[in-house]
């Protein structure tokens, strides 16, 4: 007891060390390049929410059927790119989705969220349009049933339509050969086994 | 002066209610749960602000959405489940009671009953150790009676 005692003014110190342990974990996470406002999306690995989104009126690149539903996700690995042409972080990532689709590696499907159909043809008229199946979420039904809460953000979808992988922010070279390309080969192996 | 008390009154009103007249249900009733649940979720834009008060245009939409759900017979309890459902515990200002927030809740309350019980413990302590008074012995007893001037106590011998 008379030993235990003689430490005990040490506690507080150890709660203090503890503390700045767990809380400059934190800030050296963020200052090691995570973003302290990611949410991680509780959407992983479940089925994309129903949607069946209006096409774009008087599309710039003319698609037989147009539109974004849930069933239109089945039978193939894509990606769904919420943006809208007042965004500015999808402007900066527009060329690598273009040449994402040039590539042929997965078709992108855009959600064109609070968006004016006027602006979103001019804007895929001047920048390119990537787009495999637009639609549109003028009042974000769609975005908030995915947990969106800023654009762009990317989403992953497998086979079966299920959510797979949520990027947030501007698709870069860097994530899609580091992170996006591996994951698309691994989900299209897995769709190919019977 | 009057018109910078105005001016404050301009801007408190602004700031107190960022839902717009043309948002509100028709229904007194409705409107009262809407807003209530609108100020239980965070503006996922702004992150420190309801939604009930934030000029997001995302958190415009989602009044909008807590509105037509409510309108659409489902409780309090459902639309804040819906968010929850695609943004996660997040979205809540008040956290919810799990086991990820347990250590939240109660490490104060631990926190406090650990102090209580310490401070117990050594009041208790302090009064075992409290120095026992022998009474005077005779010798004592004559002395303090000649200063004060009285009798000693007669005593059984």
């Amino acid at each position: 007891m008379a030993v235990k005692s003689r430490f005990v003014f040490l506690l507080p110190l150890a709660v203090v060390l503890i503390l700045i342990a767990v809380f400059g974990k934190r800030l050296l996470d963020v200052a090691g390049g995570e973003d302290p406002r990611l949410l991680k999306s509780v959407l992983l690995d479940t089925p994309m929410p129903d949607m069946d989104l209006a096409a774009l009126p008087g599309r710039f690149k003319t698609m037989p059927d147009d539109g974004l539903a849930t069933a239109d996700l089945k039978g193939q690995v894509s990606l769904v790119n919420v943006w809208g042409s007042w965004c500015v972080a999808c402007l900066a990532e527009h060329p690598m989705l273009v040449e994402i689709e040039k590539s042929g590696a997965v078709p992108i499907h855009g959600i064109d969220w609070r968006d004016t159909p006027e602006a979103a043809n001019a804007w895929l008229a001047r920048h390119g349009d990537p787009y495999a199946r637009i639609g549109l979420d003028p009042r974000s039904h769609t975005a908030i049933a995915l947990g969106v809460t800023g654009a762009p953000e990317s989403f992953l979808v497998d086979a079966n339509g299920v959510i797979r992988y949520k990027y947030i922010g501007p698709i870069t070279p860097e994530v899609w050969s580091s992170t996006l390309q591996p994951m698309i080969a691994q989900l299209e192996q897995e769709a190919a086994k019977p | 002066m009057n018109v910078v008390a105005l001016a404050f009154v301009a801007l408190f009103a602004v700031n107190a209610m960022a839902v717009e007249p043309n948002e509100r249900l028709a229904d007194p009733a409705l409107e009262a749960r809407a807003r209530d649940v609108s100020q239980a979720l965070r503006c996922v834009v702004c992150q420190n602000e309801t939604i009930d008060e934030s000029n997001a245009e995302l958190a415009k939409d989602m009044r909008m959405l807590v509105r037509e759900r409510i309108a659409a017979g489902d409780s309090n309890q459902e639309v804040l489940d819906y968010m929850v459902a695609r943004y996660g515990d997040f979205v809540l200002l008040k956290p919810r009671f799990n086991g990820e927030t347990i250590v939240l809740w109660l490490g104060p309350l631990l926190l406090f009953g650990a102090g209580a019980a310490a401070v117990l413990r050594r009041v208790r302590k302090a009064s075992d150790h409290a120095p026992t008074v022998a009474p005077l012995s005779d010798a004592e007893q004559k002395e303090l009676a000649a200063l004060s001037g009285t009798a000693p106590p007669e005593r059984p011998s």
